[in-house]
């Protein structure tokens, strides 16, 4: 499970049956300063979540557990909306979800 | 298994169901010397650890659903213990009681 | 998920019996700011996807949790054929704008 910041949303409609209902992410994976950590992918948000939030994925087969179609192509979940991080006693403000649109 | 430092938590209030109520810790792979290598990730507490503590950390979901108990559970990444101190080749690595301080974020 | 660009398929007559019948598309793997890159992946297609659809596709073991790869030696799979998507309120990709 990694952290990661939603950034963006992705819209299809073709999808594979059984997750019609599904909405997907673009995040950002982040470190434990809140930098960009790897490149962005695309994720099944399985909690309410949007761009600017602050999050953590679970990724592999364990994405499409977290859905309620399990038997689903999924390789990655938001499973977890993050309101604070504490780091070595101190809080990172990298890391504070806002609601504004982060790019 | 890996070793990671437990550097942080994480506070996660909403969640999916079987995360609650869980501990959540923000790990740091290291190697037996101490020095970080590869992703920081988040892991479920089951050892009791904090802060400060060096832990073995199981990321594979077959195993972790195991731990939880939960056969549906959509996790990876578990703390399963707390070290108290790694030997490699006859030399002692790392000792819980003499532990140095978490190096600083870079 | 990653998404990429489909620019082909791939025909193989001598392969695994159990990937009989299965549409192998050949797909350029681009970045989130729709930037192709050097990188490309064969993947069974699961949702009728097309030459120069933008799709998503799942990796590894995710890849084989479709009735069409259940059970066969896959790990990459197109599941969806993406329509558009943005990123911090800008559109960078629109399927029907072309």
């Amino acid at each position: 499970m990694y952290l990661a910041r939603v950034i963006g949303r992705v819209v299809a409609t073709a999808r594979y049956p059984g997750m019609e209902e599904v909405i997907l992410q673009w995040i950002q994976p982040l470190d434990e300063r809140g930098e960009d950590q790897g490149d962005a992918l695309v994720a099944c948000a399985a909690i309410p979540s949007g761009p600017g939030d602050f999050v953590h994925y679970v990724d592999g087969r364990e994405g499409a557990m977290a859905l309620a179609e399990t038997f689903v192509p999924v390789d990655a979940a938001i499973i977890g909306f993050i309101e604070e991080a504490t780091v070595l006693g101190q809080k990172i403000d990298g890391i504070q979800s806002t609601n504004e649109g982060t790019r | 298994m890996f070793l990671a430092d437990v550097i942080g938590t994480v506070v996660s209030p909403v969640q999916i169901p079987e995360l609650e109520g869980q501990t959540l810790l923000l790990l740091r792979p290291v190697t037996p010397d101490g020095h970080a290598t590869g992703r920081t990730r988040i892991g479920i507490d089951k050892a009791g650890a904090g802060e400060g503590d060096r832990v073995i950390v199981l990321d594979e979901g077959n195993g972790g659903r195991q731990i939880l108990g939960d056969p549906r559970a959509a996790v990876k990444t578990v703390v399963l213990g707390v070290v108290d101190y790694v030997e490699e080749n006859g030399k002692l690595q790392y000792d819980h009681r003499n532990s140095a301080k978490l190096a600083p974020l870079g | 998920m990653l998404i990429g660009q489909v620019v082909g398929s791939v025909v193989a007559t001598q392969k695994d019996e159990k990937l009989a019948n299965r549409k192998l598309l050949l797909v350029q793997v681009h970045d989130l700011n729709n930037e192709p890159k050097e990188q490309y992946v064969v993947a069974i297609d699961s949702v009728g996807a097309g030459t120069n659809d933008m799709v998503l596709y799942a990796t590894g073991s995710s890849a084989r949790q479709t009735d069409i790869t259940d059970g066969r030696p896959c790990d990459a799979v197109v599941m969806a054929v993406i329509d558009s998507w943005d990123l911090g309120g800008d559109n960078i990709y629109e399927k029907w704008a072309r």
